[in-house]
């Protein structure tokens, strides 16, 4: 199979960044904004993945740096989940706009 | 001077320094003990002459009187004279407060024939007073406090007419207008007597203003403060000061004319000469004793007065002298005019002060300098002596016929002789004294004025003339409205004053008694042997001659009066509806009450009080508030950004990073 | 002697009300503290006429010198002159004053007399302060005491007064800020150092430019605080929301900070400015004299009156030191003295008449000399010296601002001092205004207080023994400048030919 040019990933990983950060700045549901989040973090891990297999095939840092990355995204989407169901607690919703205490 | 003389003139001065600075601080030690004390431990009682405080004020002025009589028959009689001149002594002076070198405010006593003078007329008149009131006044509550003020009064009259420095004479000069205000406001719940009092202060205030800028003007010019250096520098033909001030002009007036006429400006406010006569009248709202004291013999000459301190350099001036002349005249002829309308007997006594305060200005303006050329000058300080004994008279026979009829306007008196037999020979001398009738005191100042207006100025001989045959006039109106005119009618209720003798107390009557007796002898005194304009003395004699004319027109005056006023009738009411429009403009006082009201409320009041304040409120202040608003508002906007919504934020910090991606990249060098 | 001794004494006073539970001790404590302050100002005045007549003819007496932050240069550095001594002995009195006059203040009184102890402590560090940095600091310290006690203690809109006075003051503060960073940066003591000390910059040739830049900042910020024309308006409100106290220190020392401020920083630093600004300076001090009196003559509240009549007062101040001559600077000091102590004893008699009647309104009052006669004859004299009476201190220090104003031989000076003279008539309007219609006429006590009339027929509404003695105590200070001002002229005097001396070697 021929190789797949870094480009192309490049243009996913980046595709799939700006996808996350315009689901973490409009979408008003708070579960969907942790996926936005989410998805910004593996497009991260995608960047490293590739840079670590074009650039410096030999070495293994960029996929260790993945490990890292996946295993916080998941602590903290734990604790980010922890947030949000306190958030439901005090204001019956999970709705972003619905915490705006810091107005003003 | 040769230092022979000088060192004279020092041991001179060293003889009166003992006690000549008791006359003045006399009454100030009584004003600050009655003012204190007064209430506390010298009540006013109703019985008798537990009056403490009146027997304190009176016996303080007899001390001061005594001094003023032992000083001037010092000055004139014994040492004053060197060389056929009187001289200027100064036995007390220091440094009060000092700007420079050459410019300081002293302290200091001058002693010179017409301050010698004055000395006594104050103190004689305020000593009378003094013993008047204790009858007057009595059952007054506020006795002392009254007494306490009349001792400020002549506290600051007496320092007045002794001062040796320009600035020191205006200190005294403010003084005496707060005293006259206190006093005029007495009786202080009558709306009425706070309005006059606030006048008086308000329009004498206004004339100082004019004062103060003048003794500026003169002060710098001359380069000092004290009037002998004063004069001596701005009468010297060959001082640079004098060439200086003559030289430098504003407004195509010289600077010398500005300062004297601002000067005049002053005195002409305290004189009550016209514009500025408004507030006399109306201070006839204070106790009568007041009116004689203040009113009538001491504070409304003390603008004669200064002109008359000044009168070597207002002479080398003709332009001011002018002024002077005029505005005496003027008011002397108005005054006399409105004086014959009213129907107050002590707004009548008041307009006549300020016409014969007009003849002494007068005097004073068509005066030369100098031995018989200062014949205007040694009159007017003439008729100053003899006025402040007939007019004080007037007033004091005026409170007198108050006290017993409880009122002051002439329909509710009449036939009064029979009630008081003193006041009424008292009256009738005075008022033959103002009519200038010989050989009564009035006679020879009048004629003395008259004949040195006949010398320079036949303009102001006429109006002096006419002037003196409408001052018989009206006098002799008052004169027998009050004592004759009702002779067939039983007299009213409140003659029936059975309380006490109905011509008042003994303390009432002295006064009167002394006073005629002054009236009667004061006018033999051979005055320029004393006083003239240049301390030389000079003979000066009546010229029977010349007298006639004014003794005439005196006499006709005083027979149009009988025939109108002898006896009840409605002549006068005929004369009156004849002369129509005039005798209305002069009972209102030529509207000129109603100009000085439209003036301050319309003129000062809304169009430059009002803007001003409302400038303040709303545009300076509205600038300060609209800063504070706007800097409110742009706050609201900013606060904007804080929406309170994560994403929000989250924007911002991925722009800033973003931002900050391009700088870092492409801009850091 | 050691002068920060004056600034100790309050400070402890203050620190020792603390601990005390209640207004009873803390008055107390104020009353001993402010007592001992004047009898030190007195014996800081005999020591310095002692070293005087010994012949000691430095610029400053009993100067005291500090490190305190090397790196920038500041340094505590105090000492006292002819005009500083004047100030202290006025603050002495006019704090003695307030403190009498508080004595019955009802709610949260140990509060209110730390803080007017805390005013004072701001007010004589800055009398004395050398080092402009030091100086700053007093003024800064005296200005936060100002707000609390408008907006507690005071009457009327004191929020908005209280806020306005603040902001107002602080962005006064925040120019001589600016102007005095400007003249420390341009200050060379050799290799580049730069210093804040006073003396040493008066020393020193600072460039016109900068001058000309930075000494519109330092004037227009005291100016401020000393009613400059048109940054004024904050002492109308100001005054009349206080309470009587903080009146008496607002307007009798605070608007003193700004003149003082004036003349010691702006002018004596940075002459050749002063006198290129100066008819600016004049301008605007003639109209707020003028101006000021008209304003004050439509007011129909007592205490807007009053601090409508300060504006007006503290033109000449101004008018004073903006004409640089020699008795005009002097009578602009004397000015500043009388008018603290008059003004205080104004507003002692209002807050007096006002305890009793609960109106400020002239349409409310009238007659009061029949039921309050010392308040009235209180009231009286501290009107008739505000309209220049002679025998009291306000005709001297006008007397002496006019002269030095004549003494320029050219018309504009001449034409400014005409408009201050202008001014004694409008004085004596509102002044007699305001004392005929509460003072003298039918008796009316508004509508505050109907049992007002029954005590006063007991005779039971006068003043107190506390109030009495403030009065006292003012009144004497002021008798004393206006029947013998020699002293206050000889005073005086030296400390301004010396300011002079920097200034004439420009005016010529």
């Amino acid at each position: 199979m021929s190789e797949v040019p870094i480009s192309h990933i490049l243009f996913v990983s980046t595709a799939l960044f700006f996808i996350g950060m315009y689901g973490l700045f409009t979408r008003r549901n708070m579960i969907t904004m942790l996926m936005a989040i989410e998805l910004i973090l593996n497009s991260v891990n995608i960047n490293f993945v590739v840079f670590n297999k074009f650039l410096y095939p030999e070495k293994l840092d960029g996929i260790f740096f993945t490990i890292f990355i996946i295993t916080i995204a998941a602590a903290e989407a734990a604790i980010a989940i922890a947030i949000i169901i306190n958030l439901y607690r005090s204001h019956r919703s999970i709705d972003v706009e619905s915490a705006s205490e810091m107005k003003g | 001077m040769v230092s022979g003389e000088w060192v004279e003139k020092q041991q001179l001065e060293m003889s009166y320094s003992s006690y000549i600075a008791l006359i003045p601080l006399l009454p100030l030690a009584s004003f600050v003990i009655l003012g204190l004390f007064g209430k506390k431990y010298l009540p006013a009682g109703r019985q008798g002459f537990k009056n403490y405080s009146g027997v304190v004020g009176c016996l303080v002025l007899l001390a001061c009187t005594l001094l003023s009589l032992y000083t001037a028959y010092h000055y004139f009689f014994i040492d004053g004279k060197v060389n056929d001149n009187y001289q200027t002594l100064i036995p007390i002076k220091y440094t009060w407060l000092s700007f420079s070198d050459s410019l300081s405010i002293d302290m200091g006593i001058i002693l010179d024939p017409i301050s010698v003078m004055m000395l006594v007329v104050v103190s004689f008149i305020s000593l009378m007073v003094h013993i008047f009131s204790l009858g007057y006044m009595k059952g007054e509550e506020r006795f002392g406090t009254y007494y306490a003020f009349l001792s400020l009064f002549t506290f600051s009259m007496l320092g007045l007419v002794v001062a040796s420095n320009i600035f020191q004479t205006y200190i005294f000069w403010e003084l005496v207008g707060i005293s006259s205000y206190l006093l005029i406001g007495f009786y202080y719940d009558r709306p009425s007597a706070v309005a006059a009092a606030k006048k008086a202060f308000i329009v004498t205030r206004f004339a100082d203003l004019g004062f103060l800028i003048g003794i500026l003007i003169l002060g710098f010019q001359s380069e000092t403060l004290d009037f002998n250096t004063l004069i001596q520098r701005l009468t010297d033909v060959r001082s640079p000061q004098l060439l200086a001030i003559a030289s430098t002009s504003f407004l195509g007036i010289s600077l010398l004319t500005w300062a004297l006429t601002l000067v005049f400006i002053g005195g002409a406010g305290k004189s009550a000469m016209f514009p500025l006569h408004i507030w006399l009248p109306d201070a006839m709202e204070g106790p009568t004793p007041v009116s004689a004291l203040i009113h009538a013999a001491t504070m409304v000459v003390a603008g004669v007065y200064l002109v008359a301190r000044l009168f070597p350099v207002f002479h080398i001036n003709g332009a001011s002298l002018h002024v002077v002349t005029w505005a005496g005249a003027l008011s002397a002829f108005l005054a006399a005019v409105i004086a014959c309308t009213q129907t107050d007997i002590k707004r009548v006594l008041a307009y006549s002060t300020i016409s014969q305060i007009g003849y002494m200005m007068f005097a004073l303006g068509v005066s030369g300098y100098g031995g018989e050329n200062g014949l205007g000058y040694t009159a007017s300080m003439f008729h100053l002596f003899t006025h402040a004994f007939f007019k004080s008279l007037l007033f004091l026979c005026a409170g007198a016929v108050i006290h017993i009829v409880h009122s002051n306007e002439m329909k509710d008196m009449g036939g009064l002789r029979k009630f008081m037999p003193i006041t009424n020979i008292a009256f009738l001398i005075a008022c033959l004294a103002i009519a200038g009738i010989p050989p009564f005191a009035g006679f020879f100042s009048k004629e003395e004025i008259l004949l040195a207006a006949w010398q320079n100025n036949t303009a102001i001989y006429y109006i002096g003339l006419i002037t003196s045959g409408i001052t018989a006039f009206y006098m002799f109106r008052l004169y027998f409205s009050i004592f004759w005119n009702n002779t067939h009618h039983s007299p009213p209720h409140s003659y029936r004053d059975t309380t006490h003798h109905p011509e008042g107390t003994m303390s009432m009557k002295i006064p009167l008694v002394i006073l005629t007796i002054g009236t009667l002898l004061v006018g033999f005194t051979p005055f320029s042997n004393f006083i003239s304009s240049d301390g030389k003395a000079f003979a000066s004699e009546v010229h029977l001659t010349f007298s006639i004319v004014p003794v005439t027109i005196a006499i006709v005056g005083i027979l149009i009066a009988y025939s109108l006023y002898f006896k009840r009738s409605d002549r006068p009411q005929k004369v009156a509806a004849s002369l129509g429009g005039l005798y209305k403009t002069a009972y209102r006082k030529f509207y000129m009450d109603e100009i000085y009201l439209f003036v301050t409320k319309k003129v000062i009041f809304n169009l430059v009080g009002r803007p001003s304040a409302w400038i303040d409120r709303n545009i300076v202040d509205g600038t300060m508030n609209g800063i504070a608003w706007t800097t409110g508002k742009i706050s609201v906007l900013i606060k904007g950004v804080q929406s309170g919504r994560v994403q929000s934020y989250a924007l911002y910090f991925f722009g800033g990073i973003v931002v900050l991606a391009i700088v870092i990249l492409y801009l850091w060098k | 002697m050691n002068l920060s001794l004056l600034i100790l004494l309050p400070l402890l006073s203050a620190v020792a009300i603390i601990p005390f539970k209640g207004a009873r001790s803390a008055r107390i404590i104020s009353l001993i503290s402010s007592s001992s302050q004047l009898v030190l100002a007195f014996a800081l005045l005999y020591f310095y006429l002692n070293e005087r007549s010994a012949g000691n003819t430095a610029n400053m007496l009993f100067e005291d010198n500090y490190t305190w932050y090397a790196p920038l240069h500041i340094n505590y550095h105090v000492g006292v002159d002819g005009i500083s001594i004047a100030m202290i002995l006025l603050t002495a009195f006019v704090v003695l004053a307030g403190v009498l006059i508080s004595w019955n203040v009802e709610k949260l009184g140990k509060e209110f007399f730390f803080l007017l102890l805390f005013l004072s402590v701001g007010a004589y560090g800055f009398f004395i302060s050398l080092d402009l940095f030091t100086l700053f600091f007093f003024l800064e310290v005296a200005v936060i005491p100002k707000f609390l006690l408008i907006g507690i203690w005071g009457s009327g809109k004191k929020q908005y007064s209280a806020m306005k006075l603040a902001l107002m003051l602080m962005t006064g503060s925040a120019f001589v800020f600016v102007g005095l960073i400007g003249l420390y940066l341009n200050t060379n003591t050799g290799n580049g150092q730069h210093t804040f000390d006073i003396l040493q910059i008066a020393q020193m040739n600072i460039p016109l430019s900068v001058q000309k830049f930075f000494f519109p900042f330092a004037f227009v910020g005291f100016g401020v605080f000393g009613a400059l024309f048109p940054f004024h308006t904050w002492v109308p409100d100001g005054h009349s929301s206080a309470p009587t106290a903080a009146s008496m220190f607002l307007a009798g020392i605070s608007m003193k900070l700004g003149g003082y401020g004036c003349l010691r920083v702006a002018t004596f630093l940075m002459p050749d400015a002063a006198h290129q600004y100066s008819w600016i300076i004049i301008v605007l001090a003639s109209i707020a004299i003028l101006y000021g009196a008209f304003a004050t003559m439509m007011q129909t509240d007592l205490k807007y009156i009053n601090a409508y009549s300060s504006v007006s007062h503290c033109g000449f101040v101004l008018l004073g030191i903006g004409i640089l001559t020699k008795t005009a600077i002097t009578g602009a000091v004397m000015q500043m003295v009388s008018h603290g102590l008059m003004t205080a004893l104004f507003f002692a008699g209002i807050g007096m008449i006002y305890d009793r009647t609960h109106t400020r309104q002239l349409s409310q009052l009238g007659g009061l000399l029949k039921i309050m006669p010392f308040i009235s004859t209180v009231f009286v004299i501290a009107g008739l010296c505000s309209l220049g009476l002679p025998g009291f201190s306000g005709f001297v220090a006008e007397v002496t601002v006019f002269m030095g104003g004549w003494s320029r031989a050219d018309n504009f000076y001449r034409i400014a001092t005409i408009v201050a003279c202008a001014s004694i008539v409008v004085t004596a309007v509102y002044i007699l205004r305001a004392v005929g219609k509460a003072i003298m006429g039918p008796l009316n006590v508004g509508e505050g207080d109907s049992s007002l009339l029954r005590r006063a027929a007991g005779g039971g509404v006068d003043a107190k023994w506390n109030e009495k003695w403030a009065a006292a105590l003012l009144i004497i200070g002021i008798v004393a400048i206006g029947i013998a001002p020699f002293w206050l002229n000889d005073l005086v005097t030296p400390a301004t030919e010396t300011i002079m001396n920097k200034i004439s070697a420009i005016v010529k």
